[in-house]
């Protein structure tokens, strides 16, 4: 096997080299002529998704490939996943700049550093080695700090930097003492090998096991599920929204994929011993994640405890082990982006100028303002309560088959009574824009890319429902179920 | 003529892609969004009339099949198809389609288009209810008809409405959630979706008793029974009137068409051995419920617990059919309770149908919906009199109506199962009688009560259409039931055939 082949990391080139050439860019545009920035973005994107696309005609799109001796893989998973970071991340970006020029920090520094957590999601999803995993998480993590203290003025947002910041090394040092106990016990970095030397030892090892506990904190940590969750709700509200969007979105697919190369790939043989960690933490985030929603009025607090009680979702996909469950899982990871994307992007949409709409009760009457823009918010909003046929039910319909196929039918019952639950403050949003009456009468104006954006961001919540055939298909050919 | 048109695709996307383009004709040109409902409305029916015309009534097999992959992965399929059971719902669903356009023409004056939308969309998903084969998708319909009415009642409902709405969708949604898993579990063992195999798919008796109890909660929501009955009147109540009448007409029939199409077939052991909990809370809500009404000061209320109650004859007549089998060798009986049950849902919808829409001729003039506020309006408005009196006889199953139909074909066949369920079932036509023809005899007969039940106007030509129209179909069933059991008659006895053959002995336990 050519375990150096670089081109196959040439999405990730690419995007390095772009986000570099941007910053450079910048330095000689003037304050006028940053469009300039977005589009350069936005080409990167396309391509981006042109090459990792081509990447998947040339070789076999089937089985794995490795480079960089075995540290970088490229899969159907990566592949997919990495196409639909790039396509949130477009989403993104044309909300974000719209947002970021209505509150008058449209600096290229949001483009940067958001290209670098790109790349670090892009290599997180890739990485098949610990070393990986910690070099693209850091990545992520180490440009969110970043975001979160964008808006340098606010005293929330430098706060919730501080506390992610702090609770997130936390977490990474937690994470990469779990890899150090696990090198030490298994004396490799490379997740196969991690793989083959577990099987031919003890599974009972301490040190193996407390490996694997670090790891799971870490990975809750970075998933954002209970009781590790605390930094969410106070991220998402204190971070500028542009920042709150890319946060809630596309670094949630690379903690799946994370999730995924360490436990199963890595750590497969001790599934028995992860998964009853990981049904704790699904129970409990779903629990906590809906109930606490209700009592929120806070639109970005409130969607960050719904994203908690998706992460649980997620989890129940993966902890039965199985194709299918994977499958599922990265169904709903997929589907999650998107719906977050929307829901943040609507709430770009209703802030007035240098104000955020991050009231619920911005949304009152919004169906005597727009009638449109209500419907996409409806529409999202059914989603993410998992009401047919929108996309949000087949995402939940595939993780409840999986546990429910697992033989976890309390986890099951468990999950769809608590959807019950969610659905209250989903319901919640959709009555305030349907049946109160609007508190202001002001025009909902956006730029034409941004509302074709969040038009078709919020039809795919209906199209991807009614014909989610071929993207669960897939998913589920992604873990060869 | 077009027997090879997808019949039943076109029965339910028409309305729902009529209704989007009557939302995309916006708020200000509100006479075009009704005209173009009315239009839409008017073509499902008649599509629904050319299903009855092209139906044939001498098997017992799906008709009109449509069969495309859906998730192909999970081998779900959109698959289509009617039988004796569904064909009788998906007219009187197309029926009321009209209707409440038509009902709304004049009464609702804000967001036109919506409301038309709305009602035409819930139309569509309920066909797609009762024509669907496959279950997820019957799942989907299910639970995406709540989406319109929610809009209904919260948007153009009464003062109490959010309460009412929320309260309804989560009672339904927490109801059909464990629906959800049993279908799951009925997936994961028997590798498919398709509600027909899974009638012959053998299941052990402990198994069945759970799948029954998931469908119940399910179903039992829906319809109601006693004692999760609570959201109806609120949500009849709150409802503006279109919407209180699709409610009681047609989505409560999803309930009992649920029993029939998923209860009964699949978990027949479990259904014989749990008969006596479906009969008791049916037997409960006939006799509570029917106090409860009878107590009520508001006319929309008193309809909705006769709902409850008339309701709990549909449910006693698809499960007495165990206990018919039990006592009669040759169980015709039990054919009778179903078929009972079927035409006791489908003159119901008439009827509660109807009194919706009496209680709504009387609210849109005087505002009001409080027995204590009317009295004399037969002095006032004649005709209005005449057809609501004509209603309400038949709400308390006047021979001749067509509520006298249902009951007594039930209530004949309770006989045979046993004689108290019988005498029940029969005390609660004394209190439909009496709490109808009370509600009666204060609100329309009398003195004129006050000032403004002096100056009320008697009902113009479209009202008089609307409750002429049903009073015709009121006394078309009652008096010429035939070709309405002809329709379900191969569906019942081949339904009552396969439940009296026990499922689990086939897993070889």
């Amino acid at each position: 096997m050519n375990t150096t082949n670089m081109l196959l990391a040439t999405p990730e080139l690419w995007v390095l080299t772009m986000a570099c050439v941007i910053l450079i860019v910048d330095l000689f545009l003037s304050k006028e002529r940053r469009g300039i920035i977005h589009g350069l973005a936005m080409i990167t994107l396309i391509f981006a998704a042109i090459i990792t696309l081509r990447g998947n005609f040339i070789g076999d799109s089937a089985s794995a490939e490795l480079a960089f001796n075995g540290s970088f893989i490229r899969d159907s998973m990566g592949d997919v996943l990495k196409l639909f970071s790039f396509l949130v991340m477009g989403l993104v970006y044309v909300y974000a700049k719209f947002c970021l020029r209505e509150f008058r920090m449209f600096r290229a520094d949001f483009y940067t550093l958001s290209l670098f957590a790109l790349l670090g999601v892009m290599l997180l999803i890739s990485a098949n080695s610990l070393v990986m995993v910690y070099l693209g998480l850091e990545l992520v993590s180490l440009s969110s700090y970043a975001l979160v203290a964008y808006d340098r003025d606010s005293r929330l947002g430098s706060e919730a930097a501080m506390k992610y910041f702090v609770l997130g090394s936390m977490a990474s040092g937690m994470l990469l003492y779990g890899m150090s106990m696990i090198y030490g016990a298994t004396g490799t970095l490379d997740l196969y090998q991690v793989s083959d030397a577990i099987q031919s030892m003890d599974s009972n090892d301490p040190l193996l096991i407390f490996g694997l506990v670090f790891l799971v904190v870490g990975l809750a940590f970075k998933l954002g599920v209970v009781p590790f969750h605390m930094w969410i709700p106070d991220v998402y509200q204190g971070a500028p929204v542009a920042t709150t969007l890319f946060i809630a979105s596309v670094p949630k697919m690379a903690a799946f994929a994370m999730a995924f190369r360490l436990l199963q790939t890595g750590m497969g043989e001790l599934h028995t011993d992860w998964s009853q960690m990981l049904s704790i933490l699904a129970v409990l985030s779903i629990a906590l994640g809906n109930m606490a929603a209700i009592a929120q009025t806070n639109i970005k607090r409130m969607l960050a405890y719904s994203t908690i009680s998706h992460m649980g979702f997620v989890l129940l996909g993966l902890l039965p082990g199985t194709a299918s469950g994977y499958g599922a899982g990265m169904f709903y990871i997929i589907v999650y982006s998107l719906m977050s994307a929307a829901g943040f992007g609507m709430v770009i949409l209703l802030s007035a100028r240098g104000v955020e709409a991050e009231k619920l009760d911005d949304f009152k009457g919004l169906n005597q303002r727009n009638s449109w823009y209500a419907a996409v918010m409806a529409m999202v909003m059914f989603s993410m309560a998992g009401v047919p046929v929108f996309v949000g039910f087949f995402a939940k319909w595939l993780v409840i088959k999986s546990a429910i196929d697992a033989g976890l039918m309390w986890l099951a019952i468990v999950a769809v009574l608590f959807s019950v639950v969610g659905a209250f403050y989903y319901l919640r949003v959709v009555k305030l824009m349907y049946f109160d009456e609007p508190v202001t009468e002001s025009r909902i104006d956006a730029p034409v890319d941004f509302r074709a954006a969040i038009s078709l961001n919020g039809i795919m919540m209906l199209g991807l429902g009614i014909f989610s055939s071929s993207l669960i298909a897939v998913c589920m050919a992604s873990f060869g179920g | 003529m077009a027997s090879n048109w997808p019949i039943l695709s076109l029965l339910i996307w028409l309305p729902i892609l009529g209704g989007l383009a009557v939302i995309a004709v916006g708020d200000n040109r509100a006479q075009l969004a009704r005209l173009l409902a009315l239009v839409v409305s008017a073509a499902t029916f008649v599509l629904s009339i050319m299903l009855f015309t092209g139906f044939d009534t001498s098997t017992a097999a799906m008709q009109f099949t449509e069969f495309k992959p859906w998730i192909e992965t999970f081998s779900v399929n959109y698959s289509l198809g009617v039988d004796g059971f569904s064909v009788p719902l998906i007219l009187l669903t197309s029926f009321f389609g009209v209707l409440v356009v038509i009902a709304g023409w004049e009464s609702i004056q804000v967001k036109v288009n919506q409301y038309m939308a709305s009602f035409l969309i819930m139309e569509g998903l309920m066909i797609g209810v009762f024509s669907a084969l496959d279950a997820l998708l019957f799942y989907a319909f299910f639970e995406a008809m709540l989406i319109p009415m929610f809009l209904v009642i919260g948007m153009w409902g009464g003062p109490r409405r959010v309460y009412a709405t929320i309260k309804f969708f989560l009672y339904t949604f927490l109801g059909s959630v464990f629906m959800l898993i049993g279908l799951i579990y009925l997936y994961t063992q028997s590798g498919s979706w398709s509600i027909l195999e899974w009638h012959q798919f053998p299941l052990e008796l402990s198994v069945q008793k759970w799948l029954f109890l998931g469908f119940l909660a399910a179903f039992s929501v829906k319809i109601p029974m006693w004692p999760v009955h609570t959201w109806l009147p609120d949500a009849h109540v709150e409802a503006p009137t279109g919407g209180s009448v699709v409610l009681a007409a047609i989505m409560l029939k999803i309930g009992g068409y649920g029993f029939i199409r998923f209860s009964l077939p699949i978990t027949p052991d479990a259904s014989a051995a749990l008969d006596w909990l479906i009969i008791s809370l049916s037997l409960i809500a006939v006799v509570y419920i029917g106090f409860v009404a009878l107590v009520q000061q508001d006319m929309k209320k008193l309809i909705a617990y006769s709902s409850i109650s008339h309701m709990g004859f549909v449910t006693l007549g698809m499960f007495i059919a165990f206990g018919v089998f039990q006592n009669t060798e040759s169980g015709r009986g039990a054919a009778l309770g179903v078929e009972g049950a079927m035409v006791q849902m489908i003159s119901h919808g008439f009827v509660s149908g109807a009194l919706f829409l009496c209680v709504g001729v009387l609210y849109d003039r005087l505002h009001s919906r409080m027995i204590a506020d009317y009295g004399g309006v037969a002095n006032t408005m004649p005709w209005f009199a005449a057809l609501a009196v004509l209603f309400f006889m038949a709400n308390a199953g006047l021979p001749g109506t067509s509520g006298f139909v249902g009951e007594f074909m039930v209530i004949l066949a309770a006989f045979q199962a046993n004689f108290w369920y019988a005498f029940l079932a029969a005390v609660s036509l004394i209190l439909g009688a009496a709490y109808s023809l009370w509600l009666v005899k204060r609100v329309i007969f009398g003195e004129v009560a006050n000032n403004q039940v002096a100056q009320l106007e008697d009902i113009n030509a479209r009202e008089a259409l609307v409750l002429g129209t049903l009073a015709v179909a009121v006394l078309l069933v009652g008096l010429w039931p035939e070709p309405l059991v002809n329709l379900m008659h191969v569906s019942v006895d081949q339904l009552l055939q396969h439940i009296q053959q026990p499922k689990f002995s086939a897993a070889g336990i």
